[in-house]
């Protein structure tokens, strides 16, 4: 067999601008194991526990965020899984959009939908009444004044 | 005498496959994802537009999705402890081929046990 000598190999590649790939990557590998604990959890308690699917409603939900436990709960979700799967899909289109112009194009969209969505979603929470004036009161849940 | 090529530890078996089904299922969730916001979002503009919408998730149709959808979750985030224990675990490599029929089995059976415990209550009264 022939060995192959490199007379004057390169040296490693040097950067000097942080390597935002790998940021990327270790993201994908931080965020999946918080969403696992995050997500089931939020399955078990919203369809399986009690009467699952046929339970949620207004005031279900508004039993949830009445308790800043699930608001931050329901906030860590949003935001790691909004860009956990916003990273997912630009790893795809990286994949197969072959011209430049199309890949910016995509990646551009979905990070703007991913931010729109995490601004919406994080007002929501924050700004959520559970109990909204002049709403009826058979709609609300069972500790608002108006029951 | 035509050979036929032997493949590769990659092409066609366990490797590929869980790739496969880790992007469909990503993409699935992804695109569930921006809808449920948008839907969880109604709770802003007033009890009877998040109550509507949430009645939809009720249905017979959309209630057999769910399962599909619950599926697609727990396959993608089993698998991905799968990849993370590649990555990480010095025998990752090895045994990357039990671990996928292991994610297989426990989506399954997890899926079985919640398939009948949905359907009573999608379609029951």
């Amino acid at each position: 067999m022939m060995s192959v000598t490199i007379e004057t190999p390169n040296r490693p590649r040097t950067r000097k601008q942080a390597n935002w790939e790998k940021y990327g990557w270790l993201f994908m590998r931080v965020s999946g194991p918080l969403l696992i604990v995050l997500i089931f959890t939020h399955l078990v308690v919203n369809l399986v526990l009690g009467d699952g699917i046929k339970a949620i409603d207004f005031a279900f939900v508004a039993g949830k965020w009445a308790d800043p436990f699930w608001q931050v709960w329901d906030l860590a979700m949003l935001w790691l899984a909004l860009i956990h799967g916003t990273n997912g899909m630009r790893t795809i289109v990286n994949d197969y959009a072959g011209q430049v112009k199309v890949r910016r194009a995509l990646t551009t969209t979905l990070w703007a939908v991913c931010a729109l969505l995490i601004l919406l979603g994080t007002l929501v929470i924050f700004t959520f009444d559970p109990c909204p004036a002049g709403a009826s009161a058979e709609l609300l849940a069972s500790f608002c004044p108006a029951q | 005498m035509a050979i036929k090529p032997a493949g590769t530890l990659y092409r066609g078996k366990v490797g590929m496959w869980s790739w496969v089904l880790h992007r469909i299922s990503g993409v699935g969730i992804f695109f569930f994802l921006l809808v449920h916001v948008l839907d969880t979002a109604l709770v802003r503009v007033s009890p009877e537009a998040y109550n509507i919408v949430i009645e939809s998730y009720k249905t017979p149709v959309v209630g057999l999705a769910e399962l599909g959808l619950v599926g697609a979750i727990l396959f993608h985030g089993l698998n991905g402890l799968r990849v993370i224990a590649i990555d990480f675990w010095s025998k990752g490599t090895k045994y990357q081929s039990v671990m996928f029929w292991v994610v297989i089995t426990v989506t399954v059976v997890a899926v079985a046990g919640f398939t009948p415990m949905h359907l009573a209550r999608v379609f029951g009264h």
